[in-house]
Order: C-alpha cells, then sequence, then structure tokens
C-alpha cells in the first residue's frame, strides 16, 4: 500500500483534550475518592493562635468519643515524625527552623497542626477533635513583614533572629556588569533616578480540589495517593525523611485537580498520613476542608520591593538596584526561600541594563507558610520591572512603550547574554509589540484618553504596558546546583510499542489539569505516526512513571516533551533493523514517514505497528536484536527557555467610587511553535485570569492577632467568568532554539505579564490627580482614596475584618476550635 | 468540612412545624434554603440537634394577589420571585434586586423568607422589603401577627421571629408604575453589597412625586434614606437636583468596616449610588 495523501499533522491541531470529560463531570481517581477496606480517616487539631506555647493537650474525652482509634500529639510522635524538609537552602548559612509536621511544644501560625484525631469515619474523627482540649499560652507574634526584619518579636524567640538568608547578585561581582550605585550616584546628578516601594500582597493558590492524602501500608510496598503535583519528589522525601527505603514507597498522583504550585510542597498533612498508617497498620487518609486549605496550605507571593532605576535624560537605563524583603511565613518551606531567587535573573527583564544589584532577605513570621505560586518569582520580578520602566515613561514624559523599545534587546542582537548572566537564545519583542499595538488599536485608545481627560469624563481611560518575558523550563541541573536547590532538573520518558500498534507513553511530568495526555499525544502521532487516538499518556505514579521530576515552572512540554521526543526517536531507530530485515532491504535504504518505513525508490513498506507486531512475536528478528521496541529517554536541558510577549489594557476607572472595570485586554505571547492551540488559549486565558487578580481583587489579610482574615471565599475574592471580558489573544512565533520542536512554556506567562499591565493601566487613569501608585489589590477603596489623597496611593490600610455573613448571633452551642 | 450530627425533620404543614419547634425549642433550626444555615453548620459556628426543613410544606410557596398588596410565600426561591410577572408589575424593585442576588445556583435553592429570616444587613432583599414597607406574617401556636418592616429588622441578623414561631409569607404592598432601581456596587459579581441602594420612583411628568430608598450594609439592620426621599418630592429628575438630595443619604448610618472598605469610604458610596439608583428608577 502507497501512501498517496499527507495525513494532518497532529501538531498545531485544536485537539480537545483527552482528559477533559472525566476531570469535569468529576467521576475519576481523585484522591478523595479512594476508599479502601478498613479505612481510617483523621481530623487536624488546629492552633487558633499564631504564636503559643503548648502547655498541655488533654485528649481523654476526644479518645473516648464514638469511634475513635486513638489521638496523637506531636509529643506522642516524636522523632518518628521526621522534620518536613527544605530543598533549597539558599545560603550556607540559612536559618531553617525545624519543622515537626505536628508542633511539639509551640504553634508557630493560626492553623498549625498540634493533635490529630483518627477516627473511623471523618466526621467522627471531626467531631472528636472538638473534644480535644489544648492549653495555650500565648506569644507574641511575627507577624508584619518589616518589622519582622527587625527582630522586634522573634517567631521562633531560640532562633534569636527572624532573618533566614540574605541572596544576593551583583553584576560587578559576577563580571556580568558595572557597579549599580555608581550608575545610581552618576543619574543623581545629570540623569534621572525612579525610587519605589511596591508591596506584592500574600496570596492563596485556591485549586479547585483541597489537598487529600490516601495511605495503604497494608502492601509490601507502602502506596500514598496524593493530590500533588509532585509525586517523585514526594517518594524521595518521605523516604529520605522517615527513614524508609525509596523502593518500599509507591506514590501516586492521581487526577489532580489544580496546584498552580500550590502542591509543590510535601505537607505535613502527607507525612502524618504516612506515619499513622504504618503505626496503624490501616489505610488512613485525610481530606482538609476549603477553611483548612485557605489557612494551611502554602502561600504565595509576600515580599516589600524596594527599586532604584538610574537612566539617562533620554531615558537609557543605566542601572536597577532591587532590594527584597520576602515573607516565608513560620517555616521554610519546600522551595519557598529559592522563590524570590527565581526573580532574580528576571528582574531586568528584555532591557539592557549595564549595572544590576539583586538582594533578597527572606524573613520568618508567625504566618502560613509561603511557597511557589502561579510564576513563583518571576511574577514578582516583572512587576517591578514593568512598573518601574511605566514610571521612568512618566518621569520623562514619553509614551510606555518608546522606553521599553529604547531599551530592550533587538531581535538581531539574540543571542543575548544579560547584565543576570543568562543568555537568551532567541526572541522578537519589536514583532510582538507591533502586532498587540494593532490588535489593541492604540492609538485610538490614547486618543480616548485625552478626551476623556480634557472633558473632566467621571470615568476615566488608562492604558497600561507588560513587556515581558520569563525563564521557565526548570531547568538546567547545573545551573540548579549552582543555586544549592536540592535536585537537577532533568526530565524522564519512556515509548512502550504495545503489540496491537498502540503506544504508551510514560512521562515523568506529573499534570494536574494541563492537558498533558492531549499534547503529548499529539507530538507522538506525529512522531511515530500513530493516530493520535492510539497513543496513551501514563503519568503521576512512581511504580507506572519510576522516573520525573514533575509539574512546575512550566516545564512539563520543554523538558519532559523534548525527553519524550527524544524516546520516540530511538523507537524508530531500534525498529529500523527489524524492518530492514522483514523487508529483506539495507537499513540505510529505509525512509521512516507518517508512520511507515518505506524502501527507497521502491512501493515497499511496512507500518511500525507491523513492526511492534512483529517484534512482539519475536518469530524473524535479526541475530542478536533484542525483542523489544521500547526506549527511554532523560534530558537534562541545557538553557531555560524564555517566552515573551506583549500585553496591553485599557482600564477604566469611575472616579466617583474608584471603581475599576476592565475594557480591553490584548496579549501577543511568543511562545515558539504551538503543539495545541486550544490548550495554550487555555493557559493564557486562565493565566491572565490569575494576574488580574493579583492587581484587583486576591489577597490574604491577617490581622493584628495573627488570624486570616480573608479565609473564606466571601473574604478571599477568586474571580469567576462574569468578573472577566474577553481577552484578545494572539501570537508571534519566534521558535525556541534549545529544543527540538522549538516550543516555549505557556503555563505562566499569563499570570506573569497581566498583573503590571493592569496596575499600569490604573495608575495611568489617575496619574492626572498626582497619583504613581496603588497598591494591589486595587480595590476601590483604594483607587478611591489615591485619586482624592494623591501621591503613592498608599491608601493600603484596608480594615483587617472580614464580611460576616455566616454569624449566626442569638444562637449559642459555637463550637469550640472551629475555624475563625 | 463535616456538620455535627442532628436530626432531621421534615414536616408537611405550618402546623406540624410549628409543633416541632415548640417541642424542640433551642436546639432547634429551621432550615429553608440551606445557603446561608449549611455554611453555618459546615463551619460548625452553630451545632442544632434538630434541624426542621420547609422544603416540604406546598403552602409556603409562591406569589399571589391579595386587594392591594403581593403576598411572597416564604419558601418561594429567589429565582422564582425574580422571574415572576406579578413582582415584576407590582414590585418592579424587588425584581431588580433579585437580579443581581448571588448567583444563579444559589437563586435556585435560597428563598425569600430564608434571605429575611437571616437578616444579614448584607442581604439584598431587606433594603428593598423596606423602602416598599412591607409586612411581615410571621406565624405561631397562637395563630399569625404582622409585623411592619420597620419593626421587623431589629439588629445585626436579629429580627421580630420568636424563638417558637415561623416566617410564613411577606406581604408588599402594590407600586404599581413607580420606576425601580437597586445599585449594587461590588467587587466580584458574586459578592454580597459592600453597599447597595435600592431606591423607587413615582415620576410625574418629570417631577418626582414620590421616592422610597432603602440602604444595604449601611448599618446592622437595613435602613430608609428618609431625609432623601422627602428632599426628592417635587423635585426635577435631574442629576444635578437629585445629586444634591442624596448628599445626605449616609445621614444617620452606621456602616460596618472591612477588608471591602471602612465605614467612611460606605457612607461615601451611599452618596454616589443613591444618586444613580434614582435618577435610573426615574428613567432619567
Ligand atoms: C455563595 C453565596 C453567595 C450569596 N450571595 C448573596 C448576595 O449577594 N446577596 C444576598 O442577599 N444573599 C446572598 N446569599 C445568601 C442567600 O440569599 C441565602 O439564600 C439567604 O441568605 C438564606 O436563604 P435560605 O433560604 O437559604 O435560608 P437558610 O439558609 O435555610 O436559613 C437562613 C436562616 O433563616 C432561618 N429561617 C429560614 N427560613 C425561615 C422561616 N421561614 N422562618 C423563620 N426562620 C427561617 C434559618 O433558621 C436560618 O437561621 C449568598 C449565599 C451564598 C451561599
Amino acid at each position: 500500500m502507497t501512501v498517496t495523501e499527507e495525513p494532518q499533522m497532529e501538531i498545531g491541531r485544536d485537539r480537545r483534550r483527552k482528559e477533559d470529560q472525566r476531570l469535569i463531570t468529576g467521576r475519576t481517581r481523585w484522591t478523595d475518592n479512594i476508599t479502601l477496606p478498613g479505612m481510617l480517616h483523621l481530623a487536624m487539631v488546629r492552633s487558633p493562635f499564631a504564636h503559643a506555647k503548648i502547655v498541655n493537650i488533654d485528649t481523654e474525652e476526644a479518645k473516648k468519643a464514638p469511634n475513635v482509634v486513638t489521638v496523637v500529639t506531636g509529643k506522642d510522635l516524636g522523632e518518628e515524625q521526621g522534620s518536613l524538609p527544605n530543598a533549597w537552602p539558599i545560603t550556607p548559612d540559612q536559618v531553617t527552623p525545624p519543622h515537626p509536621p505536628v508542633a511539639i511544644d509551640r504553634a508557630t501560625f493560626a492553623g498549625e497542626i498540634v493533635a490529630v484525631v483518627v477516627a473511623r469515619s471523618a466526621a467522627e474523627a471531626r467531631d472528636a477533635a472538638e473534644l480535644v482540649d489544648v492549653d495555650y499560652e500565648e506569644l507574641p507574634a511575627a507577624l508584619d513583614l518589616k518589622e519582622s526584619a527587625e527582630d522586634k518579636v522573634l517567631a521562633h524567640p531560640d532562633l534569636g533572629t527572624n532573618k533566614s538568608a540574605l541572596w544576593v547578585f551583583d553584576s560587578a561581582d559576577a563580571g556580568t556588569g558595572g557597579n549599580v550605585d555608581e550608575a545610581i550616584a552618576k543619574a543623581r546628578e545629570d540623569g534621572i533616578v525612579i525610587e519605589r516601594e511596591y508591596r506584592q500582597q500574600r496570596l492563596i493558590p485556591a485549586f479547585m480540589e483541597p489537598r487529600s492524602t490516601v495511605v495503604d501500608p497494608t502492601g509490601e510496598q507502602i502506596t500514598m495517593w496524593s493530590a500533588t503535583q509532585i509525586p517523585h519528589i514526594l517518594r524521595f522525601l518521605l523516604a529520605a525523611v522517615l527513614g524508609v527505603s525509596e523502593s518500599k514507597v509507591r506514590v501516586i498522583a492521581p487526577d489532580v485537580g489544580g496546584g498552580f504550585g500550590g502542591k509543590l510542597q510535601t505537607t505535613p498533612e502527607e507525612f502524618i498520613t504516612m506515619v499513622l498508617a504504618r503505626r496503624l497498620g490501616k489505610p488512613v487518609k485525610f481530606t482538609e476542608t476549603r477553611s483548612e486549605s485557605m489557612m494551611a496550605a502554602h502561600h504565595g507571593r509576600d515580599q516589600w520591593q524596594k527599586l532604584t532605576l538610574s537612566a539617562e535624560k533620554d531615558g537609557t537605563v543605566t542601572g536597577f538596584k532591587v532590594e527584597l524583603l520576602a515573607d516565608l511565613g513560620s517555616h521554610v518551606s519546600l522551595v519557598g526561600g529559592g522563590v524570590p531567587v527565581l526573580g532574580a535573573f528576571m528582574f531586568n527583564a528584555i532591557y539592557k541594563f549595564p549595572a544590576y544589584h539583586f538582594q533578597v532577605q527572606t524573613v520568618l513570621t508567625n504566618k502560613a507558610w509561603t511557597d511557589a505560586y502561579r510564576g513563583a518569582g518571576r511574577p514578582e520580578a516583572t512587576f517591578g520591572i514593568e512598573r518601574m520602566m511605566t514610571e521612568l515613561a512618566a518621569g520623562l514624559g514619553v509614551d510606555p512603550l518608546e522606553i521599553r523599545e529604547k531599551n530592550w534587546i533587538k531581535h538581531e542582537e539574540f543571542p543575548f547574554t544579560t547584565v543576570a548572566g543568562l543568555e537568551y537564545d532567541s526572541g522578537n519583542y519589536e514583532a510582538a509589540t507591533a502586532l498587540a499595538k494593532e490588535h489593541f488599536g492604540y492609538d485610538e485608545l490614547r486618543a480616548e484618553q485625552q478626551r476623556r481627560r480634557e472633558a473632566k469624563d467621571p470615568v476615566q481611560l488608562g492604558i497600561g504596558v507588560s513587556t515581558f518575558t520569563e525563564m521557565c523550563g526548570l531547568a538546567p541541573s547545573r545551573v540548579l546546583g549552582s543555586l544549592d536547590y536540592g535536585a537537577g532538573g532533568w526530565e524522564h520518558a519512556t515509548v512502550r510499542m504495545l503489540a496491537t500498534g498502540k503506544v504508551e507513553v510514560i512521562t515523568g511530568a506529573s499534570a494536574h489539569g494541563q492537558g498533558h495526555e492531549t499534547a503529548f499525544s499529539q507530538i507522538v502521532a506525529d512522531r511515530l505516526g500513530v493516530p493520535f487516538e492510539d497513543v496513551e499518556v501514563l503519568h503521576g505514579d512512581t511504580q507506572v512513571a519510576p522516573k520525573g521530576l514533575d509539574t512546575y515552572g512550566s516545564r512539563s512540554l520543554v523538558v519532559g516533551g523534548e525527553a519524550l521526543v527524544r524516546a520516540a526517536d530511538k523507537v524508530i531507530e531500534k525498529a529500523r533493523p527489524i524492518a530492514a530485515h522483514l523487508l529483506e532491504a539495507s537499513a540505510d535504504d529505509l525512509e521512516f514517514k507518517a508512520g511507515r518505513f518505506g524502501v527507497r525508490g521502491t512501493d515497499q513498506g511496512m507500518a511500525m505497528a507491523e513492526v511492534a507486531l512483529a517484534t512482539f512475536a519475536a518469530h524473524n528478528l535479526p541475530d542478536g536484536v533484542e525483542p523489544s521496541l521500547d526506549c527511554d529517554a532523560t534530558y537534562d536541558p541545557v538553557n531555560f527557555n524564555y517566552p515573551h510577549g506583549t500585553h496591553l489594557c485599557a482600564m477604566e476607572v469611575d472616579t466617583e467610587t474608584g471603581a475599576v472595570k476592565m475594557r480591553k485586554y490584548t496579549c501577543v505571547d511568543d511562545i515558539g511553535n504551538v503543539i495545541n492551540p486550544l490548550i495554550v488559549a487555555g493557559q493564557v486565558h486562565g493565566g491572565l485570569v490569575q494576574g488580574i487578580a493579583q492587581a484587583l481583587w486576591e489577597e490574604a489579610v491577617y490581622d493584628d492577632s495573627g488570624t486570616l482574615v480573608s479565609a473564606s471565599f466571601v473574604d478571599y475574592l477568586v474571580p469567576t467568568a462574569a468578573d472577566t471580558i474577553s481577552f484578545d489573544v494572539d501570537h508571534t512565533t519566534t521558535p525556541s532554539l534549545t529544543n527540538t520542536l522549538g516550543t516555549k512554556g505557556v503555563g505562566e506567562a499569563g499570570t506573569i505579564a497581566s498583573t503590571p499591565a493592569v496596575v499600569n493601566a490604573v495608575v495611568d487613569a489617575i496619574r492626572q490627580f498626582g497619583v504613581n501608585d496603588v497598591r494591589m489589590p486595587c480595590t476601590p477603596e483604594r483607587v478611591w482614596k489615591a485619586i482624592n489623597d494623591g501621591g503613592g496611593g498608599d491608601g493600603g490600610a484596608t480594615t483587617e475584618a472580614a464580611a460576616p455573613h455566616f454569624d449566626d448571633s442569638g444562637d449559642t452551642a459555637i463550637a469550640d476550635g472551629a475555624p475563625e | 468540612m463535616i456538620p455535627a450530627q442532628f436530626d432531621y425533620l421534615a414536616p408537611t404543614t405550618v402546623e406540624d412545624a410549628l409543633v416541632a419547634l415548640a417541642e424542640h425549642g433551642d436546639d432547634a433550626k429551621i432550615i429553608a434554603g440551606g445557603q446561608s444555615l449549611l455554611p453555618v453548620l459546615r463551619m460548625r459556628l452553630n451545632a442544632p440537634e434538630f434541624v426542621i426543613d420547609l422544603g416540604r410544606i406546598e403552602s409556603l410557596r409562591g406569589v399571589t394577589e391579595d386587594g392591594d398588596a403581593l403576598v411572597i410565600g416564604a419558601m418561594t426561591t429567589h429565582s422564582d420571585v425574580g422571574t415572576n410577572p406579578l413582582v415584576a408589575e407590582h414590585a418592579a424593585l424587588i425584581t431588580k434586586a433579585v437580579e443581581h442576588l448571588a448567583d444563579a445556583q444559589v437563586r435556585h435553592r435560597g428563598t425569600f423568607g430564608g434571605a429575611l429570616a437571616h437578616a444579614d444587613p448584607a442581604g439584598d432583599l431587606g433594603a428593598p422589603v423596606l423602602a416598599l414597607d412591607a409586612e411581615f406574617v410571621i406565624t405561631g401556636s397562637g395563630g399569625e401577627r404582622r409585623v411592619s418592616a420597620a419593626d421587623f429588622f431589629e439588629d445585626f441578623m436579629t429580627t421580630a421571629i420568636g424563638d417558637d414561631e415561623i416566617l410564613t409569607s411577606v406581604r408588599i404592598p402594590k407600586h404599581t408604575g413607580w420606576g425601580a432601581h437597586y445599585e449594587k456596587f461590588v467587587r466580584v459579581a458574586h459578592q454580597w453589597p459592600i453597599v447597595a441602594v435600592a431606591a423607587t420612583v413615582r415620576a410625574e411628568g418629570g417631577t418626582i412625586a414620590e421616592a422610597r430608598i432603602g440602604l444595604t450594609n449601611m448599618g446592622s439592620t437595613p435602613l430608609r434614606a428618609t431625609t432623601v426621599e422627602q428632599a426628592l418630592v417635587g423635585q426635577p429628575a435631574t442629576d444635578e437636583a437629585v445629586r444634591r438630595a442624596a448628599e445626605s443619604a449616609a445621614e444617620g448610618t452606621n456602616p460596618p468596616s472591612d477588608l471591602n472598605g471602612d465605614a467612611d469610604y460606605r457612607r461615601h458610596l451611599a452618596t454616589v449610588l443613591t444618586r444613580r439608583a434614582v435618577l435610573a428608577a426615574a428613567g432619567a
């Protein structure tokens, strides 16, 4: 049979996601859907105090409650529970408090676990948890980040300081650029210096599926199912911390309902479930409530950014100095200390700064721990630089796009080594910006803005710009090593050819909503010439996918996808001699195209599926050839991956109320070649909304006793479709040069880029009233106060109180220990 | 989260519900749509031993006319109230308020009576029923009594309904032909109002003959902006005239301070929103 028509390529097709039906209907294996015979349930008793000595815990009443198996405290568990790991000590002298999963003698944030009830049902466990009587002695709490950095009150008194680590990068020391202080001093004389302080508020990842863990200790291997992004890392750390052989631990991340970095963690709850299952010899489950998720799952961002940018009078930038304070919360989480360091290489962004200095002081406080949240370090950096470039433009009275263009790396200058020492392989900022301006109707909107200003329209218009880049595809192992990260950044893939011609693909990436099964099927379908439907992608089970480093940092496609391409290419080469043997041709005469080995110059040939069947039967293989086509590849990237784009946002500000309304949002992202445009559109839309939400709606707020005030979705405002507009999304395509498919990461791009675009637009609308900043989230109250008070929009002080819609006054029986 | 254990009773008549209430008194809670009660139970802010469900009492559902009044059964869902043609014709203010109340899921479960009995000052129905001079029909073992809206809302989440009583219906005097507008100020669509203003206006020509204005979330109960109402009488429905009258909208209010705004900001909002609501209600 000869192939007459080129089959349609899968790459570039708008494939509906294979996983959608089961994920959207929920009829699938979420961790909480798993029920095992004899399974026990946990309920956590959590500290209501931000900082308190645990004087005594009386568990007698709770132990007597119906169907309670046991109640344990931190003291009871002692050494057995280990100490939760920090995989990224950013400096050799980092101060890292020990982190027992169940607090032993001191609770260090409101929400920390102090006791655990094990019962035969979840309801009985919860009921009994109310009966645990904890005697606390309240201690002063370190809450405010700036004050905590001054060691006024200690989060951990025995450590003697709240300062965990000071991490510094300086271009003069690194030899990648000049001395920033000299640049600033010079600009003070004959140039322009912009100095600002910005707040990156605390955010809650707010994934849809609360965290859940089931542990079955009854086999030879202990099996843990967990709603995690990182089954492989979790398995390694469970073994390392608890002293169990890694080979005796199997971790499964079944379908996982979102993470956004919030499930890039090894949690107290996972360790507790594991330890108790082993102790009791029975399967154990813990599923958190939404309230627990809000207060005790890790939070994101939370920085103060002190920024100094110097430029010449014509707008040419000469230096950028970045001094950060980063709130760790009460413990140094898995990669928490490293999150701001991921921003260290990105504050200089797409601009040609001759001198650059970055430093971050990480600080311990008595609040929930912080760690990765979509973008991790890079949104903070992008916000800082994109706000500052806009302020520079305002200071010089020029258009914010003009100032960017003057300073960005021109497309003919790639590859370009930045002042932070990274080599950007490719990019075309001019092309993305030109296309974005055209879509957006930039000049018309500027004209409308002018008209509204002149007419003193109560509704003013602002235009915000963000020309971002980011580094993703975490990461070259050598670079991670040089940054003292505890692991590498390679990824693994296996391609298994089944006898029936179907293909099983195994990836070490661990999808939790991204659509790997679909995109990876498309890649393999093209590579091996098999139908899309015939490819099955397996992941998230350390016994099925034994090697991997999981999913975060927009790495699955650019690192995991490359491993997959390489494994698939190995399969072809492994099949070639077998096909040649069966076709009685020379291997060199075979050409592999569209899933078929053809003998050049003839119509002879053999489909990959036929080779697979023949290999399975193994009746007639060449001498010395093993009867298997399966292949593995482990790929370690040589460089990061640098998507970029131009985002333009128009915001209307109602000057009478401070209400803001999005009018238009255009983004042109350059993410290289696109595997599945539909999935990319989903990532961009979702990413944008998440970044916009930081600008306008979301903030985790603590009151001055350390209670999380925004502890439910009544007060922590996650937007819905009703709050957003239709985005205008397009792409330019400058393929990455560091992977075969020419792809770049897209999982975080929208979130990284959109936040400053929105805030720049809000500030632009009201700059005429003397405003040069509005603190995030730009609530109507803050915007209104900024308009009326002018200046830095430091109407930062919102009242730290929740809206009490579910109070039930007039009624008694308010249970002890109920979440506040 | 899992509520503490309770017994569930589902009477089919008001009489049976009252008997159950009398029997269990303090240990019982009524459930209507559950949209406020269930979160309370799930967060374990309350743990009643008995939950008495009014959902099977047919007589508590629906909207009827009774002379000059509309009678809205306590168990009529927000969504049924919002789409009811009688309500749209005679009490348009309520239709407008329900349109923006919570989201579609909550509107299909939550009830008119449940929301009013819950008496959250940020609830969207208090201000409209207060502005429309509604009467609350409360039933106890001794029979029915009627309480004016002004007396119904006693304090924060506290009403005139006694422990052994049930709110059975709400009577709304017909305001046929009145223009109406509910101006709700929120940050995200599914939120309770930060402040909202319910205005209904009878206009004659371009002049405001009568106006009724209710304020949401400006104190521990829904409030009437009576000074504004009076100032509007006889005024033209112009931006300037209404602006002047609306300036006193926050008079006598005691709004809360929370993450969405402090009390002063809310007072400011009340004046802006009152102007907008009145102008919209007057069709200006
Ligand atoms: C996500 C969400 C968003 C919301 N947003 C809004 C909003 O924007 N605006 C708004 O106004 N509301 C909002 N609500 C509340 C909603 O309107 C509720 O439906 C309402 O407050 C309660 O009505 P229910 O029928 O569900 O009452 P339930 O929750 O069943 O009962 C509420 C209280 O009233 C008592 N009760 C109920 N019926 C009677 C009766 N007939 N006699 C005596 N006592 C009774 C109950 O004992 C309980 O204490 C929201 C709710 C949710 C869950």
